[in-house]
Formats: C-alpha cells, structure tokens, sequence
C-alpha cells in the first residue's frame, strides 16, 4: 500500500574522526523513503551521498540519530542481524562494480544465495537472473577481470537481486560505464521498480536522475 | 554441498601458491622433526628395556645392615650376612617363584705372574654356575683348585686356560694358588653378579680360602616369570621382616622404571627442541596469513556488505591456515617416515622397533601439533579480517 516508509532517517549526523580534526559527513539530515518510491540523491563530489547510501544500506551506524528500515530502529540491532537485514532486505549495487575476484560472474551472483539457503541455488534463479541482465552461460564461467565494466555492472545486479530484495541501493551505478551501457542499465532498475522495488541511487548525471520519481539533493552533509 | 567460503580459502592459496608452499614447508620441517625426534626416543626406550628386561628376573636378597635400606646396589653389599637358616626360610618363601641360590663373595687380593691386583671372588653351586653363566673358553670347574674367571679379568691379566692366580695376601702368608679352566662370557652390568671382572669358583674353594661357611653374602632369586618380581619381593619382605628387619630386596624392575623415565625425560626434552622449529613455522603461517588478509581487505569489505558474516569471513581465513597446516603435516608425516628410519638406525642401531606403535604414535602426534600451531596462528588474523569495518574494507584500493 502506498505511503508506509520502509526507510526513516530520523536526525542522522555522521562524523568522520580523522588525525587532522573531525570530518562531519552528514549533518542532521532527516529523510523518509516510502515503499516503491525511485528516488535520486545528487550533489556535489565530497557533499556526503555515499555516506548517505551507506547510512540506508546500514553499512554503518550513525554517530547520533535513528535510522528505521520497515519500522525496526538499527540502533537496537546488533552486527549479525544487520548483515542479515543487508544479506536479505537490501541489494548494492557500487560505482566500482565490487565483484569478488577469485569467483567466477557465477559465483558472484550464488554467493549471497549460499550464504542466505546455505544449499547451492538448483532452482535456476542464478542462471535466470543473468539471463536477464544479458550474461550468457559462457560468459557466467568467466572471473571478473577477464570481463567489461558493463558486463561486470549486469553481474554486480544480478548479485544485488539474488535474494529478492526489497530495497536496491546504487551508488552511482554508471558511474564509470559509457552512455549506452548506462542507460541499459537505468532501465533495467526502471524496470524493477516498476515491479515493485524500492529504489535509492546515487547520482550527479540529472540524466540518470531523470528516471527517478524524486530527487533528494545533497549539499555538505546536509539535506536541501 | 559447495562450501564457498571454503572454495575461496582454496582459491586464495591456489593464488599464492609459492607462498602458500613455503608456510607450509615450515609446518613440514616442524612435524618432521618432532617425529624423528620422538620416535628416536621412544626407539631408544624400547632397546633399552628390551636390554634390560634380560636381567630383570633377578631379585637379590641381602641381609639388612642396621639401618633400613642399607647399600645394596649392583652387587655389592653389607658386610652383615645371611644365615644358613634364613636362607632356609627364603628358600620355602621363594622356590615357588623359580630357582633360590646362594652367594659366597669376598673381594682380595690377586697375583698372576709377578703383576699384583684385586678382584672379587666368588662362590657358587657347580649346577647355579651351569645355569647362569655361558663360557667363551674352557669348561666349568669340576675341582676345589680350578676356576672361571671373567672376559675384562682375563683380557687385563692375560688369562688363558691353564693360567694361574695366586688369591690372597702373601705378606700374611695365607695364600692359594688356582688354575683358570674356563672364560666366561660377557654379561655386562647386573645386580646379582658382576663376573666379568671376577673369578667364580666352587663354594668348597671358597670356604676353603675364607671360611664363614653357611654365612652368604646374598641370595639370589631367578624368576621363572618376570611379572612376578613385585610379587615375590613383597612376599620375602614380609615374610622375612616381620619381627625385625633381617633382609633386602632388590628386583631390577625399579632400575628398570628409572632408566625408562630418564630417557622418557630425554626424549621430552629433545622433541622440546625440534619444537622449536614449529615455533618457526607459526611466525611464518602467521606472516602468510597477515598478508593475506592486508590483500583481500577489499574483498572482505564487498563480502561484508552484501551479507556475509563476520563468522564467514573468520572462517575463510581459519580455512586457509587449516588447509596448509594440514598439506603440511601430510607431507611432514610422510617425510618423517623416511627420515625418522634414518635418524633411528644412526642413533639407535637398530629398527627393529620402529614399526611399532609406541614409535609410530610420534608421527600423529606430530601431525596433531603441526595442525593446531597452524590454526592458533590463523586466529588472530582471522578475527582481525573479520573485525574490519566494512565501510572502510571497501574504500581500500
Ligand atoms: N571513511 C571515511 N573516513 C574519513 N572521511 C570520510 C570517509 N568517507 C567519507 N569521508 C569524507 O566525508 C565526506 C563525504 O564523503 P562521501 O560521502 O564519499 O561523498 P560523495 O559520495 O558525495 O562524493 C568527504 O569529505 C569525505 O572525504
Ligand atoms: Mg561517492
């Protein structure tokens, strides 16, 4: 149904503790992300986006206020089921791909399947997924190095959709693709979210961020 | 099932295979080492007592000294004596256990020629000297003027049969002269009788020289079964010692349990050492398995974030130490078989033992010790990898 929050930044302020004094990331920012939404975060280099998208996709914890993902406060949440809350509920999607060397385009994708079913996936979910992001069978047995970027970035999606998730997060996604790779892949995540997943990508191109329902802007660690 | 975590720690040695060879390599050297070492000791142990166990149906009575305890030792003894009535008494006790003999000994003066020295004389039962001793040379006594005497004795006088002894102390006047009929042959160290450095004659020849007849300096007991020798001690010791302390008991098998331990403590002490070089081997498994994580931080950080585990990631690393301490510890077992036969055959003499479980054991043991210096030293690593930050993992280059 719509307009229940399945993300809730409640006050999130992120500092960065350096030898050279204290880096404020985020500052205060509030932010509710409702359930099916597509929406962009753009600003500036060095405003806090990626800092942001790791807030939601509860890589880190804030240093004060609350972060809610389907009304459960992550605070009250200890490390082992905030990676199973990102192993289950939430799919990355990197700017650098982040595909894991030493397995194969496969692999990659099964991994996450392994370590949720912990059975190795005889559905054929890891074969169809690829499929449909463009990766043939052949190509599947390859390890990352010896692929694109754009074949490495369908991989990384696959991965991200493996175990159904509700929330997909990019962080800048065609970042490092050409321009007609990047828009086979924004419409591919506009197809997700047409079939329902929420949506958070992380931008500076206002071409990708064309696809989004709503644009969230960034500016030194604050929300505009 | 496909254990991917598994497949990755395989992959990732498989990757730094050289490196991965020269860890374990120290692993191999450890194990080899504690195993020679080991089975060399348990090898040594086992000769030993095998040595040893050919005197250890001996029990020695003698009489007690005053003082509880007394001397004793190899052979010799008190100068208090055991009376023809209490080795009557023995006798009954002790005949069940095998055959119960007396033991006449004095040490004096000797001249062979015009060389001059001392030995020990001893008096025995034509049928006990049958029985206990083998003769090299000549034949066993059959008059009060001949005698046998031991290999050292006869080699340091140049004694032959037919040569001569003069025993006693000319100067007192008191002497008699015996003929050599026969050479015994080398017994070696035993606490009932020292021959090889002495001369055995009859007990008439004895009682002849020195009187005291029906006065033993010990009695022997050789037992028909060796496990009897705790037995038949307590049994003489109570029997005999019940109103007053009148007797010793010496069985070898207390001897035999010292000299056992203090090569048990030998050996320890020596595998201690080889030790040491697993020592080496951890630092190396460590260094390895250090660098391994610092290289794959990355990895773990895209691990981490897309839901695996910290238990996982400890796990990939344990893995991989796992893998090499047990390639390691194969070969290792593997190569100490064949080094450990040279190192017993060297050291020991003989391999006649070393197939036996108390000297292969040490192989196991060593591969067992090999394996968890492996995984301790993969531990810290492994909760340092999974310890990492994820955010931080990730912005590694
Ligand atoms: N792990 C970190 N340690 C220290 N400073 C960081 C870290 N991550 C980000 N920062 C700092 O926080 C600010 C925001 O960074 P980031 O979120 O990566 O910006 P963006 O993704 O918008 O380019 C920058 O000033 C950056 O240097
Ligand atoms: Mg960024």
């Amino acid at each position: 149904m719509p307009g229940d929050s399945i993300i809730e930044l409640c006050g999130v302020t992120k500092i960065y503790s350096l030898p050279a004094g204290d880096v404020v990331a985020l500052d205060r920012v509030s932010l509710t992300i409702e359930n099916g939404e597509f929406v962009a975060i753009m600003g500036p280099s060095g405003s806090g986006k990626t800092t942001l998208l790791n807030q939601l996709g509860c890589l880190d914890r804030p240093t004060s206020g609350d972060l809610f993902i389907n009304g459960r406060n992550t605070r009250e949440m200890n490390d082992r089921e905030l990676t199973s809350l990102r192993l289950n509920t939430i799919g990355y999607i990197f700017q650098r791909f982040n595909l894991i060397p030493l397995l194969s385009a496969y692999e990659n994708v099964e991994f996450p399947y392994l370590m949720k079913h912990r059975r190795p996936d005889s559905s054929g979910r890891v074969g169809e997924l690829l499929a449909q992001v463009g990766i043939d069978r052949a190509m599947a047995t390859h390890k990352p190095p010896e692929l694109s970027g754009g074949q490495q970035q369908r991989v990384a999606i696959a991965r991200a959709l493996v175990n159904d998730p509700h929330i997909l997060l990019c962080d800048e996604p065609t970042g490092n693709l050409d321009s007609v790779t990047g828009q086979q892949i924004m419409e591919m995540l506009t197809d997700l979210n047409r079939k329902g997943r929420t949506i958070v990508i992380v931008t500076h191109d206002p071409g990708v961020a064309r696809y989004a329902q709503r644009i969230v802007t960034v500016r030194d660690g604050r929300v505009a | 099932m496909k254990d991917i975590i598994l497949q990755l720690a395989l992959r990732s040695i498989r990757i730094h295979f050289l490196r991965s060879v020269l860890a374990a390599l120290g692993i191999v050297i450890g194990v080899v080492a504690i195993s020679s070492m080991g089975m060399m000791g348990a090898n040594m142990t086992l000769s030993v007592t095998e040595e040893l166990s050919k005197m250890a149906n001996i029990v020695v009575i003698t009489a007690a000294s005053g003082s509880e305890g007394g001397p004793g030792g190899f052979g010799g003894g008190s100068d208090e004596k055991i009376s023809e009535e209490d080795f009557q008494e023995i006798q009954k006790i002790a005949e069940k256990y095998g055959l119960v003999y007396v033991v006449y000994r004095e040490s004096d003066r000797i001249k062979v020629g015009d060389r001059e020295g001392r030995s020990t004389i001893y008096g025995l039962d034509e049928d006990v000297m049958r029985r206990i001793f083998t003769l090299s040379d000549g034949a066993f006594p059959k008059s009060t003027s001949s005698v046998i005497v031991g290999p050292t004795l006869a080699g340091r006088y140049d004694l032959k049969v037919g040569s001569r002894i003069r025993i006693g102390d000319e100067d007192k006047g008191a002497t008699t002269t015996v003929k050599v009929v026969g050479i015994l042959e080398e017994r070696g160290m035993s606490n009932d009788i020292n021959s090889d450095m002495a001369i055995i004659g009859s007990e008439k020849l004895f009682t002849g020289i020195y009187g005291n007849e029906g006065e033993y300096n010990q009695v022997n007991l050789i037992l028909n079964d060796i496990n009897d020798s705790q037995k038949a001690r307590t049994e003489i010791l109570e029997k005999m010692n019940r109103k007053k302390t009148r007797v010793n008991v010496q069985d070898s098998s207390r001897m035999l349990e010292s000299i056992t331990s203090t090569l048990g403590t030998m050996t320890t002490f020596v595998m201690a050492i080889a030790g040491i070089s697993l020592l080496v081997a951890a630092t190396s498994i460590f260094n390895v398995m250090m660098m391994s994580v610092t290289e794959r931080v990355r990895e773990i950080g895209i691990m981490r974030s897309i839901g695996a585990q910290k238990s996982e990631i400890r796990r990939m690393f344990l893995y991989e130490s796992v893998v090499l301490g047990l390639v390691g510890a194969g070969i290792g077992a593997v190569l100490a078989l064949g080094i450990g036969w040279v190192v017993v055959l060297a050291m020991v003499g003989s391999t006649d033992y070393f197939f036996l479980p108390e000297s292969l054991v040490y192989i196991p043991f060593a591969m067992l010790v090999g394996i968890a210096v492996c995984i301790l030293s993969g531990v810290y690593p492994a909760w340092r990898a999974a310890d990492l930050d994820p955010v931080e993992a990730l912005r590694a280059e």
